[in-house]
Order: structure tokens, then sequence, then C-alpha cells
């Protein structure tokens, strides 16, 4: 029974302020690292100062002297960790498999091979530096060149893409690199464990509280139920928490030894070394068309680098099989093992360097065909999902296309290079489509009505800054008729009804049929314990000609002004609460039956001043397709969050590792550059809401990470149109542009 | 980081005298001066730095910004680098050094910043940064991983076979243009320095820097007053748009008269081992006629020497464009 509501009453969809947000802007909100407690010892872990080699000598005597150490772990004395098992439902999956400390051999530069413990953390980062370790040290293989190490795998494949590549006379075959990238969030990976015999509590910067509960069990080798995750606030995670890092277990397994809280937090430089990152992929693309641009053919083979034992794979072709209309496309797939540290999702994985291949890849070839790639795009727009053949259930890609045209001005963009120019500056225009899966996570949540006239939503999910608290306010408020301020919302602990992975955009559509089940039970429960208690007003009254709207409880056939509210048949029953729990199932199926996914499309302009070989990005126009944005200030938040890190992609972003021994060397906030302000100009940000109900009642899906993508290409494309230069290899370098002239 | 003594003193002669003792003034003394510690405390935490006592001489009574007489200013060693990029006389008489200081690093850094420690600045190149790898600035005779390998932002002018570390400062490129004179209170007492003097080329020593030996304290700064007609510039290039180092960056100081420059004052950052007095450049243009072609023959002139490596060949055409391009804003 869905709650009554008055539509202009509804906070869905309306433009909400953060419920957390009084909280961080004045300090309180209580991040992992800021847990401390009695007693509590600093853990610094010792990285590996080689990328490929064994241990030949660890030597902890000096630093176990120095002041305030308490004990230097290592694999000798840190007690058993375990592996984590093969996963396949994502409830207990871990990128890095192999648990800290587990051989004495060395595969990428930074590995953990010992931990510190001291009284304060300075003297912790002392003894680790004074840990002495001699290494059997061999070349490490951190080629930027990459070639299958693993069998080629065939993604997608439909016709004969080759043959029609072969006959076509109008064609590209071009291979376009994107670099290692390290997600760089602001709240460093953190642990802070307490260990109570037999019980952990754990608190983590984690983007799944369930999933890393899950994971640490089974490293630490004890039950779920003597685990206990909790991660209240994220300073963001980009992908880069979702799978728990060797520190977690660390931290764990020191706490367990010594009986103490340890408090672990890792450097910035260690972030770039054993905490995931978006691995560099290499991807060829073959496309061809007719005269008039029907594509004929389509073939993407990508490759990315990953870490010697974990298999880890950036599905490049993600998009490719759905986003156009082509008879004839393969698809495929293969791995290089690399001295490099296991490489995570990193927002949008796989369809955001897979979209700047094949995106780049369109403008390429509108060019050849001298249309605009506007105009290609429309012209290859399919009917349905051709990858496997199912119709699609919401796809707008096309009014994307046009509403951003219509914004930026496209119509007046002259096709020739270098030729629009402004105040002296040159000026670039190039567009790239956007697109990004749609899908449910399972879900669990309770939803209770409280005494004190309140409600409380809580699931163990986990707000990792896209305003997962609010959101979630959102629909409860919605779904029991109640003010915000009247709702609470309870997340970041594992020991909750086991809630959605903050990953792939997923976390709002899987919980709101969830906290709508769970309303519509505990609504249930009230009117039952509203017609149950004697002496009040509905006493006796049959439970089916009874409902309830916004707050109060009344008969179907009077108005809800003549009702009571849900606080006074709480109290007049003598209830505390009331809790009612609802579920929601995941929609990844072997067989889908329609194709969802959100869409999108960028325009941005650049000025090139080549005088002094200067690029910016000056103007960009963003348009998506997510369905009902629920809260379009935090939606908005998202999307332009996403832009300025595609700016960085486009133009900054690059780990490098050092040849000569593996090391990530640019690891730090100087020379690791990412977008700053002055980088950023105005960003225009519309919503297209097609609201389709396949995964929830409002229409509503996911926006954290498709802002991201397509946005490399759209700059790429923008930078050709200005420079005559197309740069296949990001980032785009001054050195790129300065190469020509 | 390792444990170390911390003391403070508010007297200059205290300062030197205590600071006297140490084995050396450059890389891994023993005793260092700490002011604003922007650049200190970072290479500490880095183990790069490794001093037993640091002195710290914020409470010097140095942080005056004083004019002469004859226009210029007496700079105080302690004067922070925001104050010293805002004062009015340093924005309406000195914009080349005002531009260059808000050009580098952050509002919070140049809050901290001081001017005798901006003089003093370490080198970005990530291998000196990194105690894992070899550097022959931080040990000497370990060897130059960079020569072989990151060297992207790293120096073409005035490098050897030991280093090719840029100086990293914005500020040091227009004093240098300037030609500022470095005032040091020593244990055998005051001297002065012209900038150009006072840094030295890497040659086969890279780990020392500068002139300065145990117990020298910089004290002031001293650049004279600049002609009316002259017309100042800093023009700094990046990757991105702020917070950055320069990939290159120039100073210039130029008059003009009757379409003729009679005088250039040139200094290029970013591409040099110490911020790079453009000599050459300053010649072809003088007295030639103040237009595009020359300013290119000038940059040309100005990088003749330049020797690229693996990664940074693109900064020659990358500095020869700031110079030309700084040389039209500033005759424009």
């Amino acid at each position: 029974m869905p709650a009554t509501k008055d539509k202009s009453n509804s906070p869905i969809g309306r433009a909400t302020k953060r419920i957390d947000g009084p909280l961080k802007v004045t300090g309180s909100a209580i991040y992992t690292s800021d847990h401390n407690f009695p007693g509590m010892l600093y853990a610094v872990p010792v990285g590996a100062t080689i990328a490929n080699g064994t241990i030949a000598k660890l030597d902890t005597k000096e630093a176990e002297k120095m002041p305030g150490v308490k004990a230097v772990f290592h694999r000798a004395n840190i007690g058993q960790l375990f592996r984590v098992a093969p996963n396949s439902d994502f409830s207990a999956f871990s990128d890095e498999d192999r648990p800290p400390f587990d051989d004495d051999i060395i595969r990428y530069y930074g590995q953990y091979v010992a931990v510190a413990v001291a009284e304060t953390f300075e003297q912790a980062t002392a003894a680790a530096e004074a840990v002495k370790v001699t290494y059997n040290e061999k070349k490490p293989n951190v080629e930027t060149l990459l070639s299958a190490d693993s069998k080629v795998h065939v993604e997608s494949e439909r016709g004969d893409a080759q043959k029609a590549f072969d006959d076509a006379g109008l064609k590209l075959d071009v291979t376009y690199t994107t670099p290692a990238e390290t997600h760089n969030v602001i709240e460093l990976h953190s642990s802070v464990a307490v260990f109570d015999d037999p019980n952990f509590t754990l608190y983590e910067t984690t983007q799944g509280v369930v999933n890393h509960r899950n994971v640490l069990a089974q490293v630490l080798g004890v039950e779920p139920e003597n685990v206990k995750v909790i991660s209240k606030f994220l300073g963001s995670g980009f992908g880069g928490k979702i799978t728990p890092w060797p520190q977690s277990a660390i931290a764990a397994a020191v706490s367990r030894k010594l009986r103490k809280p340890i408090k672990l937090v890792i450097s910035r430089k260690m972030t770039f070394h054993a905490a995931g990152h978006r691995p560099r992929t290499q991807q060829r693309v073959r496309i061809s068309a007719d005269e008039k641009g029907k594509l004929t053919s389509l073939q993407h083979d990508y490759l990315n680098h990953t870490a010697i034992l974990d298999d880890f794979k950036e599905n490049c072709g993600e998009c490719t099989k759905y986003l156009y209309s082509c008879a004839n496309l393969r698809v495929t797939s293969a791995l290089a093992k690399r001295n490099i540290g296991t490489p995570t999702s990193m927002r949008g994985p796989g369809a955001v360097p897979g979209l700047f291949a094949t995106e780049s890849a369109l403008d390429e070839l509108a060019i050849k065909l001298k249309m605009d790639p506007l105009q290609l795009r429309i012209i290859n727009e399919p009917e349905k999902d051709e990858g496997i053949n199912i119709p699609f259930a919401s796809r707008h890609l096309i009014e994307c296309y046009k509403a951003g045209a219509d914004k930026f001005g496209w119509a007046k963009r002259d096709p020739r290079v270098g030729s629009m120019k402004r105040d002296g500056l040159t000026l670039g225009w190039g567009m790239a489509g956007a697109s990004w899966i749609a899908e449910r996570w399972p879900a669990e949540v309770a939803v209770e009505l409280r005494n004190d006239g309140t409600a409380k939503v809580s699931t163990g999910t986990q707000d990792i800054g896209t305003g997962t608290y609010t959101v979630l306010a959102q629909v409860l408020a919605d779904k029991v008729g109640l003010s915000m301020d009247k709702v609470e919302v309870v997340l970041g602990d594992s020991s909750l009804p086991p809630g959605p992975l903050s990953g792939g955009s997923m976390v709002t559509a899987s919980l709101i049929p969830a906290v709508s089940k769970a309303a519509e039970k505990v609504i249930g429960t009230l009117l039952a314990a509203a017609v149950k208690t004697p002496g009040e007003k509905y006493f006796g009254v049959e439970q089916k000609d009874m409902t309830y709207t916004e707050g109060k409880v009344h008969k179907k056939d009077e108005p809800a002004s003549a009702g009571i509210s849900f606080q006074k048949v709480l109290n007049a029953g003598n209830f505390k609460f009331l809790t009612g729990k609802g579920s929601s199932s995941t929609t990844f199926t072997a067989k889908p039956k329609v194709s969802m996914h959100s869409y999108g499309a960028h325009f941005v302009e650049v000025t090139w001043q080549e005088e002094i070989a200067r690029l910016r990005v000056n103007r960009v126009v963003t348009v998506i397709d997510a369905g009902k944005i629920i809260n379009p200030k935090a939606g908005r938040n998202q999307i332009e969050g996403a832009v300025v890190m595609g700016i960085g992609m486009a133009l900054f972003e690059h780990t490098h590792y050092e040849p000569s021994k593996g090391a990530p060397l640019n690891s730090n906030f100087a020379d690791y550059i990412v977008a700053v302000n002055a980088d950023v100009p105005a960003l225009d940000v519309h919503f297209l809401e097609f609201e389709n109900t396949e995964l929830n009642e409002y229409g509503a899906r996911g926006i954290g990470e498709i802002g991201l993508a397509g946005f490399a290409a759209a700059t790429a494309n923008a930078v050709y149109h200005a420079t005559g230069v197309r740069v296949r290899n990001l980032p785009i370098k001054i050195e790129d542009l300065l190469a020509t002239t | 980081m390792k444990l170390f003594a911390f003391t403070k003193t508010a007297d200059v002669s205290d300062a030197v005298k205590g600071a006297s003792s140490s084995d050396t003034a450059q890389q891994g003394a023993k005793i260092r001066f700490v002011a604003g510690g922007t650049t200190l405390l970072d290479l500490m935490k880095l183990s790069v730095e490794t001093p037993d006592t640091l002195i710290d001489i914020n409470r010097l009574p140095l942080d005056k910004i004083e004019t002469t007489r004859d226009g210029g200013l007496k700079i105080g060693a302690m004067v922070r680098n925001a104050d010293l990029a805002n004062h009015p006389y340093v924005k309406s008489h000195f914009p080349v050094l005002s531009e260059a200081l808000l050009s580098g690093a952050s509002a919070q850094l140049r809050n901290m910043a001081t001017t005798g420690g901006n003089l003093l600045q370490r080198t970005r190149c990530v291998y000196f940064r990194d105690t894992a790898f070899a550097c022959n600035k931080r040990e000497p005779g370990s060897g130059c991983p960079a020569i072989e390998g990151e060297n992207r932002t790293l120096a073409v002018l005035g490098t050897s076979d030991s280093c090719i570390a840029t100086n990293p400062s914005d500020m040091n490129v227009a004093l240098t243009a300037l030609e500022a004179t470095i005032i040091i209170k020593g244990p055998l007492g005051e001297r002065e320095v012209a900038i150009d003097d006072f840094y030295l080329l890497p040659g086969s020593t890279p780990h020392i820097e500068n002139v300065l030996k145990p117990g020298d304290l910089i004290t002031h700064v001293v650049v004279k007053g600049l002609p009316s007609d002259s017309k100042s510039v800093y023009l700094k290039l990046r990757d991105r748009a702020s917070y950055e180092f320069a990939l290159a960056s120039a100073a210039v100081i130029v008059q003009v008269e009757g379409g003729k420059i009679t005088r250039a004052r040139i200094a290029l950052g970013g591409v040099g081992t110490k911020p790079w007095r453009a000599l050459e450049a300053e010649k072809t243009l003088s007295g030639a006629a103040a237009n595009e072609a020359n300013f290119r023959k000038a940059a040309e002139d100005a990088l003749r020497n330049a020797k690229p490596q693996s990664q940074n060949k693109f900064k020659i055409e990358l500095s020869k464009r700031c110079l030309t391009h700084a040389l039209k804003m500033a005759t424009s």
C-alpha cells in the first residue's frame, strides 16, 4: 500500500541540502581516522622499495629498540592470515586476493613487508623507516606498451567484422591509450581496529561495509558475526574503497596480537602502491562506414595491465556493443601482467576509458566522412540493444545530443580546424556521448515509526559523499508522509540489514523498492496496532477499512484530518517503535529482458593559445538522462564533480611508474596533477528526466559515474578541432600540441 | 622523520651563533634554520633532510619591507611571500616580483613561505625527494637516475652529468632579472652577494647549491629602483592553470624608446638548474627594434645552449615561446 501523497509536497525531485551538511561544515562528522580509544597504538607499514624479487633479510632489531615502539610485525610473527574465497556475486570480494605478508615474494613496489607499531604516529613512522630490508632484486616489468599475457576473450561478436572491415573503402585503424590513474581521494585509506576477544570492531573507509565485513572475516579466519565494520562518512571513494586493501587486515591482525586498539592511516604515497588504481588501457579500434556514414564494422580490442597475482579487467568494451547500430562487431579483451599493485574500479570503470577510444574514433571517422560528428551518431542510433538483441527500456541519447547541441550552440560550429577565434584565442568545439549501466544490487532496509513522531530508516550501505543520507531521507519522508526534519537515516554499520555496495551508481535505485516495501510493512503493523488497542478511536475497526496518509491513521471513508497521528497510536498502545523490513533484488541476471542504461552527451569548448601553447577547457555543456533525479542539488554536484575529474583525465592525470624500480614516482599532489579550481570553467549541467519504472517506482537511476563517461573524448575532439592534432594517448600534454609546430 | 632538537631565537646574532657549529649549510646540514617551513618540513618528513637541530627564526626582527632612497626595496628575510606580493609599492613599482610571487604555490603556502626561505627552495626532482633512489644532490656520488628516467620537468640549462634538477622558484627568477643583492650575516660579519653569484651550477657538486656557509643567515634582499619608463612582466607556463611549478617562465624588465629597446633584463625559470639570467638575449635586444621577430631571436639566443633530456625537449620550445610572449606583453 503506497502512502497516498500530495505530489506538490513530495520531497522527491526537490533540490535538498545535505542533511549531514551541518555536521560536515562544523567538523563534527566523525571520519574513520578521527576515532580514538584509550590505549590505542599507531601502526605504520613498511613498503618494499623494489617491484620484483624476494626479501633476503628483514632486520627489525634497531626499529624495535626505538622510543615508544611496541612491536614490529611481519610474515613470521603476524599470525596466519587467510585468502579470500572466489566470489561471483560481490558479497565477499577483494580485488587484491593475497593476504598481507603471505610470502617473501615482492610483486609490486610498495608491497607491505612489515608494520611498525608504537605509541605515537611519529614514533611508528620513524621505526618503520628504521626497518632494514635487503632484497634479491629482479628487473621489474612496468612496460607501458601492452601485449596479451592472457587468452584473448571475445566479449561480444555479431556478423563478420573483419570481412566487412577488409571490404570497406572508408575505414580507420587506430590505437588509443589511457594511463594508470590513481583515485587520490582526499580521505586517505584508514583503519582503526578494536579487538575485544573474540570480536573485531573495524572502523574503515569503505564503499561497502557488508562486503568489507565478509572479506575481513575470511582473512582473519573468524566468523562474520565476530566482525563489525563501521564507516559513517567518507572523504570520497571513487571506486578506490570498494574492496578492502591490505592495511585493513594488518590493523586488525595487529590489534588481535597486541590486544590494543590500532590506528593505521596510510600515507598519500602509499595510496599509489597498495590501494588500487585505474589500470593503463591500450585499445585498438577498427571502424568502417559506407559513404553515408552508416557503420559497416566495428572492432574494439583492448588490453589493460593488471597485477601479477590478480586478474582485474578494465572492461573498455562495456558500451561498445550497444551504443551504435552496426551489423558487424567484435569486441575482445586481454590482460597484460605487470609488477604493479592490483588495479581496481575507478569512477566509471571500463566505460570511461572505453568511451575515450570509441567516441574519439567516431570523431575521426566523421572527419574522414566530412560529416558533422553529431550527425554521424544520429545516423548510427540503434533501435534495440544489438549486443544482446533485446529492446531498450529507456534510451534517450538522441534527446541528450539535441538538447546539448541546442544549449551549446553547436549549429554555429565551423568544422575547419583552427577556424573559430575569439579574443585572440583559437576555439575548439568537440562532443561525445556518454552511457552507464542502470542496475540494482540486492538490498535490505528496516523502517521504524517511533513514539516521538519520527521515523527512521537503516541499512548497511554507506554515504560515500554522494548524498545517500539525504536521498534516503527524502525517500523515507515521501513514503511515510513526514517532513524531512522528522526522519532519521542510519547507515555505515555492517550489523544493519545488509545494504548495497556503493559501486556502479546503483545505491539509490536499489534502495527505493526496499524502503517502499519496508514502509508498507510498518504501516500495516501500525494499522493493526490502531485497531487492536482497546479504548482507542479505531478499536475493533476492520484493518482493511483503515489507511494511512501523511502521518495519520484513518478510515478509508473519512478524510485524513479526521484521523489520529501514528505517534498517538504508538503511545496509546505503549509501543516504543514499530519496525518493518523490506528488500529488493538485484537486476543482474544471465538473460535480461530489457537493456537498461543511462545516457548523456558532453559538449566541450577548449581555447588554444598557440603562441604560449596554452590549452584550457573553457566551456562545458553536459546533458544527462538518468531518469528521475531524486535530489537535483546532489545530482548536479555529482555530474559537475565528474566533469572536473574529466578535465583531469583529459589533460593531466597520469601515474608514472619509474622503469628502473617500478615505483609510481609522482605519488603526491604536487606531481600527480589533477584539475584545480582555476582549470574548471562554469559548468552547464542539464538533466532530462525520462522516467522509466523498470528499476523502481520513481524511475530513478544512478548518476555517480556517467558524468565522467565520454568527457575525455569530447575534450580530445575539441582539441583536434582547435589544433589539428589528434591525441590518442591520454593525457593531452603540452608536448603533444607543440610537436607539430 | 627522525627526532630533532627545536630552539627559538629572536636575535640575529644568536641565530648565527647557534648555526655556526653546523657541518655544512648545504644538503644534509645538521643544524637548520626554519622559517615558514614549507620546504624544509616537507623534506624532513621524506627523510631527505635529517637535521639534529632546528632553530626557529620566525621571531627575528626581519619582517619589514622598506623602500630605499633610489626607489628600490630592502626586503627582510622573514617577509612572507603573500605580504611581499601584495605590498602596494611592490605591486606598482615591481610588478614582475609581485606577479612571480602570486604565480607560485597556493595562498596558504604564500602566507607561510618567507623571502629568505624561498631563495633556498629546493628542487622538485622526484629522485631527490625519494630516498629509495640514488641522487647526487642528496647523496654525493650515488648517481643520477633522472638523466635516464623521469625528467619531463627537469632542467635544460646549466645541467651537468651529475645533476639536471630544476630550481623551482618563481620569486628568484624575478629577483634575478631585478639583479637583487642578498645580504648575509655570518660568523665573520655581514656580506653582500649578487643573486647570480649566490646560486652555484651543479657541476660535479650538485649538493652545494649556493654560497652559504655554516652560520650564514640571509637577513635581507635588496633590489635597486627601476627607471620610471621600464615595464616588467612575469609569465609562467605550466600544465594546469594554478598551483604547479613552472615548465617554463620568464621575468622581463624592458625599457623602450622610439620603438627600440634601450635595455632589457631577462631571467628564465623552470628550465635552469638555477634561476637563469639570459644575458645573450639581453644583448640581442639591446638597441633592437621592439618587434616579435627580435623577441623570438632573443629567445633563440637564450636557449641556444639548452641540452634536452629524453622527456623534456619540448621545454626548449616552450621556454622560447614564453620569453617571446613575455617580451610582447612588456612592450605592448
